[in-house]
């Protein structure tokens, strides 16, 4: 048996056998799985944005977003306008919520104009601004979603993350952490500030709305400033479209 | 022991204790360190690795006769990348919130030392049902280890178990933190990870006849 799995031809016939196989038989699932994993990521963008602005299934201290079979139907009934703002020009586009942010990022790296998605909503009589942001975790990219009023005062936020540890920076999508983003000002003294994951703060009640701190997850350092840092670089952009709103 | 012969039994009972892939074999430590901080987390890692080295073994056992052996490490990758990543993909198209939760482990399954470890060590050169309960086996033996040193930390780091507070609340002071008691912190960090696995290993020696050495 050994002689014939030995020889030098039947390694290289074995290889490119297996690289046809394998590699065929992967294309295949990835195209053939393709549909079904685009409406489940269409599906979850929604669920974010309605998340975001305070439309899920929480009860206490649990965690859910809005059913699956139902997010459609409440996005169009809470999400009134979606907007694109280029060159601190807003326009309508209702499509605004499949914007690639990561694409956007780099169109701006390159110097060339970036597409601000930013997506308006009704709840009892209330306004939410909800803009989407992306930025590096310790591991790989974490992104989110952040409800503002027109005074850029946080009204909620959703995180995710694509491999942060889990127990550590993966507990940025954790209730405990994303709920006391909301009523923190991103503004000061009429300036951007946004918001810091401070390791010093001495209000780990979160009482203190205009610190522009919430207190940081133990071990989770660096994605906690990754958090900070996009919070703070990417709705900076949004500022000169909430200066027309005043 | 009507199913499984005392031979075959042993391939399951053999890596839970005596020759257990973490504390005896020091394999598969790095992600042991890595995802036990949370018990929720240690329980979904060893039941993706229960999975792929389950049907990995079997792969590579059904395979063992025409693979060449200059290229069997790369083929053994091949094979449980491959696996890994079908599995993400129907989890994705299927259970998309599962797959969500399991997507940090993907990577760290592909290079989970004991998967290789078992592929080259027994499934090259046993037949797929005896593979299929080596593998199931040393799984178990890693799940046990995994689950083990997952609860602890949870426990004495964040003091809650699955996400609940078992101990009371740290910040409106309940339960046991009402009488002083302060959750360790440093549990939460991988070099704890490393001393929970080191006094495993240093109980199970001193209690375990067959692993004393003189």
């Amino acid at each position: 048996m050994s002689n014939k799995t030995d020889s030098n031809s039947y390694t290289v016939l074995f290889a490119i056998g297996m690289v046809l196989v394998v590699g065929a038989l992967l294309a295949f699932t990835a195209s053939s799985l393709r549909p079904m994993i685009s409406a489940n990521q269409k599906i979850e963008k929604q669920q974010n944005i309605l998340y975001a602005m305070g439309i899920n299934e929480n009860e206490g201290s649990s965690f859910a977003f809005v059913s699956k079979d139902k997010v459609e139907g409440e996005f169009g009934k809470y999400i009134k306008k979606q907007l694109v703002i280029e060159n601190n020009v807003p326009a309508e586009d209702d499509k605004a919520y499949l914007i690639d942010i990561k694409k956007q990022q780099t169109l701006a790296k390159d110097g060339k104009v970036r597409k601000l998605p930013l997506f308006v909503g009704e709840k009892d009589g209330k306004t939410f601004y909800i803009a989407p942001i992306r930025g590096k975790g310790l591991w790989d990219a974490i992104w989110g979603y952040v409800a503002m009023d027109k005074n850029m005062v946080v009204q909620g936020v959703f995180f995710d993350h694509k491999g942060e540890t889990p127990g550590l920076g993966a507990n940025i999508k954790q209730r405990y952490f994303m709920d006391d983003f909301t009523g923190e000002d991103l503004m000061s003294n009429g300036q951007f500030k946004g918001i810091a994951v401070s390791k010093s703060n001495n209000d780990p009640k979160n009482e203190d709305k205009t610190d522009n701190e919430v207190d940081a997850i133990a071990g989770a350092t660096i994605t906690g400033d990754g958090v900070a840092a996009m919070i703070k670089s990417e709705l900076k952009l949004y500022v000169p479209y909430f200066k027309t709103l005043k | 022991m009507g199913l499984l012969s005392k031979k075959d039994a042993k391939l399951i009972t053999d890596p839970l204790a005596d020759n257990n892939p973490i504390t005896i074999q020091v394999l598969g430590i790095c992600s042991a360190l890595a995802i036990t901080a949370e018990l929720q987390a240690s329980i979904v890692m060893s039941i993706s690795v229960l999975f792929v080295l389950g049907v990995g073994n079997v792969v590579i056992s059904l395979m063992r006769n025409i693979i060449p052996s200059k290229i069997r490490i790369i083929v053994q990758l091949i094979v449980v990348a491959a696996l890994v990543i079908i599995v993400d993909q129907v989890l994705k198209a299927f259970a998309y919130e599962l797959s969500k939760t399991l997507s940090v482990f993907v990577g760290l399954i592909i290079t989970n030392c004991i998967i290789m470890g078992r592929f080259e060590a027994f499934a090259l050169g046993n037949g797929p049902w005896r593979s299929f309960l080596d593998g199931i086996g040393n799984a178990l033996g890693y799940a046990v280890i995994l689950v083990t040193v997952g609860f602890f930390r949870e426990l004495l780091g964040s003091g809650t178990l699955l996400g609940f507070k078992v101990l009371g609340d740290p910040i409106e002071k309940t339960g046991l933190y009402a009488i002083g008691y302060e959750n360790n912190g440093f549990m939460l960090l991988s070099p704890m990870a490393l001393i929970v696995v080191g006094i495993i290993i240093w109980v199970q020696r001193s209690r375990n006849k067959a692993l004393i050495e003189d």
